[in-house]
């Protein structure tokens, strides 16, 4: 993205190109390369130690039935040939995705038309900005848990709200039922999420050059012929771009499920990764939790894959 | 973020004006939905022990301002001052680690060729593709098996490898765009490379080392799953889990005025860390290696 927005001031592509391009003729390469070594070998061991070394493990754990205490015993597939069947496993598999898509299409709906708002610049515009985007710096669990206390049934400010509008009869249990605790959810990831992706989008936007507009106004363009046949094709690499990051986020969602709703009601919010969570650190089924990290690592690669494939496909641009 | 370009002089026209005023409003409106929880809740923890448990129709304090809630927040765990010690120690930690770590790497990356640079590259950046929640329970047993488990150093060396990817490649860009004659001048008088990095590279890369800042600062403050597996001690705890252990309920029944003060604590040193350096956090984000 850094080649098109015009917030960044980070240096082009091209730019590191040219650079990188001077570097090979002016440092042959036999002379630097131990002293290039020192410099890189710290961050290299730390992610090889704490990242690399994790990874594979998890991978071998997977294979074993592996307790806290005690040895732990090979036992092949078994642990994925159990998953297919494990009730738990399959409703946090399809609850995850169900909550993915409806996140992702509740983000954007939020993001769009803010990012839309603000791109012009206009009073306020600096102001308002900030204000959509400050929640973002807020902490996901400290969201959660801000989020809990405005809507618990008592002393919580929706529930007594609700009540004196004559809206409920009695306090509002937000997170006892499930569709009012997919809700609340949904509305708390949005506050927190939408101001992010709306700069995101802000960025793609801001890329399109204004002669096409003009071009287009000239052209007898209404404002929604506009959107519709020149900014959105035009930021269709943004837009691909920031629904995969949304994508692969929500899969990953746990804060909100473990401190907002504590996996309820009747365990119908456990996601993927509260699975993993719940399996390890509370069961302490070390290999089976393994197991189940490994398919959100192959869900995630295939996102992975084609988020690349997108970013390889660079659109000319002007 | 603030882009505003200079008003023409001429007045529009009424109706545009109109029109003008409208979106503002509309625009006002919706940025109070925002920002509304958030003063709601950094008021609120000034409320006296009674009102604070009471529904929060009117945000502000209505019987005298007070700091009952922190002083409750105090007893629970080891004490509202050994957490957030301990958020600090871990938050700073990771900073600094971070800071120095990408600089190096950055460094390397940009200006030497070595054999299997771009493999060592794509191994660090590897970390940014895959979810660092589907390794964590390896994680849990190497830290162990290095005795860093349940220890702030060891949450500290997680933290900063998961910063590395971003960091190190926003580092090397910065590096990149340092221009390589002033290097060469700066050799020509005889610098050594270490003091040519400590000396003169390190500030002209500033603004780049501020944006990997700031994003360690906010990821690890924020951080919750990671800081719950790792540490196995209450008063080992960072504030984000000692904060949802209070919702939980786990040191006895739910005290509505600690959540609030809690949720204050954490908001507000990323909101004033924000609005004090935006500029480079909206940087970072753009370069569109967040992830």
């Amino acid at each position: 993205m850094s080649s098109r927005s015009s917030l960044s001031g980070s240096t082009s592509p091209a730019k590191s190109a040219v650079i990188r391009e001077k570097l090979k003729r002016r440092y042959p390469p036999k002379k630097s390369e131990w002293i290039a070594l020192v410099f890189i070998a710290p961050s290299l061991i730390m992610v090889t130690v704490f990242f690399l070394a994790p990874l594979i493990m998890d991978i071998y754990m997977s294979f074993f039935k592996w307790p806290l205490m005690g040895t732990p015993k090979f036992v092949g597939l078994r642990n994925y040939i159990r998953l297919a069947s494990d009730k738990e496993f399959i409703n946090a598999l399809i609850f995850t995705g169900k909550y993915t898509f409806w996140v992702t299409i509740a983000i954007f709906a939020v993001a769009f038309p803010l990012a839309l708002f603000v791109e012009k610049p206009m009073r306020l515009t600096g102001f308002f900005r900030t204000s959509f985007f400050l929640p973002a710096v807020v902490g996901f669990a400290t969201a959660c848990i801000l989020w809990v206390w405005l809507l618990n049934p008592d002393m919580g400010f929706f529930s007594v709200v609700l009540q004196r509008l004559g809206i409920a009869d009695k306090p509002v249990q937000f997170i006892a039922d499930y569709d009012l605790a997919f809700f609340a959810i949904i509305v708390i990831v949005v506050w927190r999420m939408a101001g992010f992706t709306m700069l995101l989008l802000l960025t793609g936007i801001q890329a399109i050059p204004t002669e096409v507009h003009e071009a287009a106004r000239i052209d007898g363009a209404t404002g929604w012929q506009r959107f519709r046949l020149v900014t959105l094709p035009l930021m269709k690499r943004t837009l691909a771009l920031t629904l995969i990051m949304s994508i692969t986020g929500s899969i990953l969602a746990f804060d909100q499920f473990y401190i907002v709703t504590l996996g309820g009601p009747r365990k119908q919010t456990m996601s993927l990764v509260y699975e993993v969570y719940q399996k390890s650190f509370i069961s302490f089924r070390l290999g089976y939790g393994a197991s189940i990290s490994v398919v959100i690592m192959i869900i995630l690669i295939i996102f992975t894959i084609v988020q690349l494939y997108i970013l390889r496909n660079k659109e000319p641009l002007k | 973020m603030s882009s505003e370009k200079p008003r023409r002089m001429n007045r529009p026209p009424l109706k545009k004006r109109i029109n003008g005023t409208f979106v503002t409003v509309v625009g006002i409106i919706v940025a109070a939905l925002f920002l509304a929880p958030m003063f709601w809740v950094t008021l609120s923890s000034f409320k006296t022990k009674t009102e604070a448990v009471q529904p929060p129709l009117i945000p502000w304090p209505t019987q005298g301002w007070a700091l009952d809630t922190y002083r409750e927040l105090n007893t629970f765990g080891a004490g509202l001052f050994q957490h957030f010690l301990n958020s600090v120690a871990v938050t700073f930690g990771t900073v600094i680690l971070t800071i120095l770590l990408s600089s190096l790497a950055g460094y390397g990356f940009s200006r030497f060729r070595f054999r299997g640079k771009n493999v060592f590259f794509i191994i660090i950046m590897l970390t940014m593709m895959i979810p660092f929640q589907s390794v964590l329970t390896p994680l849990f047993l190497i830290l162990t098996k290095m005795h860093l488990q349940n220890t702030l150093l060891g949450l500290i060396l997680v933290y900063t490898t998961l910063q590395l990817p971003f960091s190190v490649f926003m580092m090397r860009n910065s590096f990149d765009a340092v221009p390589i004659d002033i290097e060469e001048a700066a050799r020509i008088d005889g610098c050594t490379t270490w003091s040519l990095f400590t000396r003169i590279m390190l500030k002209l890369t500033l603004p780049g080392t501020v944006t990997v800042a700031i994003f360690a600062f906010l990821n690890a403050w924020n951080e919750f799953l990671a800081a719950l597996i790792l540490l196995n001690n209450t008063e080992k705890q960072t504030l984000p889990v000692v904060a949802a252990f209070v919702r939980y309920g786990k040191f006895g029944g739910i005290n509505w005025g600690s959540v609030q003060a809690s949720v204050t604590i954490m908001m507000i040193p990323c909101i004033i860390l924000f609005l004090v350096l935006q500029r480079y956090y909206v940087r970072g984000l753009t370069s569109g290696a967040v992830k």
